[in-house]
């Protein structure tokens, strides 16, 4: 194997992580909301709006290994990020309570789910986006080199 | 190894944990509700809850339901249609999860007409007529006084007794039942305190005759 093949498998790999991510986040929200059913609130809608496509192209960007896949993917995964981000602050009280977008139906700054007791959905959204924007940032530099 | 089958593998094994956490999560549920049952019965029937059927009936259908909601009334008949199937066995417990915006105004006309000895016909009436004053784009609350008359009624003293505060205590503890038992959906079912595993008619006839064959 050549260094140059070396280094394509492990942009690869890079990518395939940011799917596995995806596809992680994708089957445990739907595992929320549908096995759980604990109700998506309009901000959790948006960051899924965001989260699902991804499990798709970066499935794509893998067969053939494609690096635009990041010119495609990053806007996704920032834009999903900044909903969790402004999710997370809601949640954990750094914004009150009255300027939050979404007042009727499900309450989006309701604790429903508390994992080891500092686990929440919002956090778990976040540290799944900055996973992708993170992996995908590295892959653009290495690519660019 | 291919990078097809690393990608094919994962996907087998994502979807595997995910049907493997289904089947956890369920029985968790399930024995969680037994116990339940066993050790705290009025969670699910409470002594002011509406019942019909016979009190030897060994099997208790509890349905929490909401007179807005459209699945509750599309379930109503087919609940009628297993209690007429297996008579005497069954018995029915209405408590309330009144979802649906505006929802306990509902429930109140429909508590008051117990008063009057006209609880079921009045369900009937409401469920028959729920898509003229419950629609979700349109709902047309008092609409429904239109057609209370239909359950033989006294509509002066339905407005009068809807204003008990009993209840809105009612309301508040069936709702609170309803969220220990996880209902956060309508009509949420539960056959002597087993939920339905999934949701559809047919999964309620079997859970219905799987409890039926054991006592009977």
């Amino acid at each position: 194997m050549t260094i140059k093949d070396k280094a394509s498998n492990s942009d690869w790999t890079i990518i395939f992580i940011c799917w596995i991510v995806a596809s992680v986040s994708t089957l445990g929200s739907l595992f929320f909301s549908e096995i759980m059913e604990l109700a998506p609130c309009a901000l959790c809608w948006y960051q899924r709006v965001f989260m699902f496509p991804l499990v798709i192209i970066l499935l794509l960007g893998l067969f053939p290994f494609d690096k635009s896949i990041i010119k495609y993917a990053l806007p996704l995964a920032i834009a999903g990020w900044g909903f969790a981000f402004y999710h997370y602050l809601l949640y954990s009280g750094f914004i009150p309570e009255s300027i939050q977008p979404c007042s009727q139906g499900v309450s989006c700054s309701e604790t429903y789910l508390d994992l080891f007791g500092f686990l929440t959905i919002p956090m778990l959204s976040l540290i799944s986006f900055s996973i992708i924007i993170g992996l995908l940032l590295i892959l653009r530099r290495r690519l660019s080199k | 190894m291919k990078k097809q089958h690393i990608v094919l593998i994962s996907s087998f094994f994502l979807i595997l944990v995910f049907v493997l956490g289904v089947y956890l999560y369920k029985s968790y549920h399930t024995k969680k509700l037994g116990f339940l049952a066993l050790e705290n019965a009025s969670i699910f029937v409470r002594e002011y809850s509406q019942t019909l059927g016979s009190d030897d009936a060994k099997v208790y259908l509890i349905k929490f339901s909401d007179p807005a909601c459209e699945t509750c009334s599309a379930f109503h008949p087919f609940v009628k249609q297993l209690m007429a199937a297996n008579p005497g066995k069954i018995k029915l417990v209405i408590r309330y999860a009144p979802f649906h915006d505006g929802a306990d105004y509902f429930v109140k006309i429909l508590e008051a007409s117990k008063k009057q000895g006209k609880y079921w016909e009045t369900l009937d009436v409401m469920y028959k007529t729920q898509r003229y004053w419950a629609s979700h784009h349109n709902p047309k609350p008092q609409l429904i006084w239109r057609f209370l008359p239909r359950a033989g009624l006294d509509l002066e003293k339905i407005r009068k007794d809807m204003n008990n505060p009993e209840i809105v205590g009612i309301i508040n503890q069936d709702l609170a039942d309803a969220k220990t038992l996880n209902v956060r959906k309508t009509p949420g079912f539960f056959v002597n305190g087993k939920p339905l595993s999934s949701f559809g008619y047919k999964q309620l006839k079997e859970l219905v005759d799987t409890e039926i064959s054991k006592y009977y």
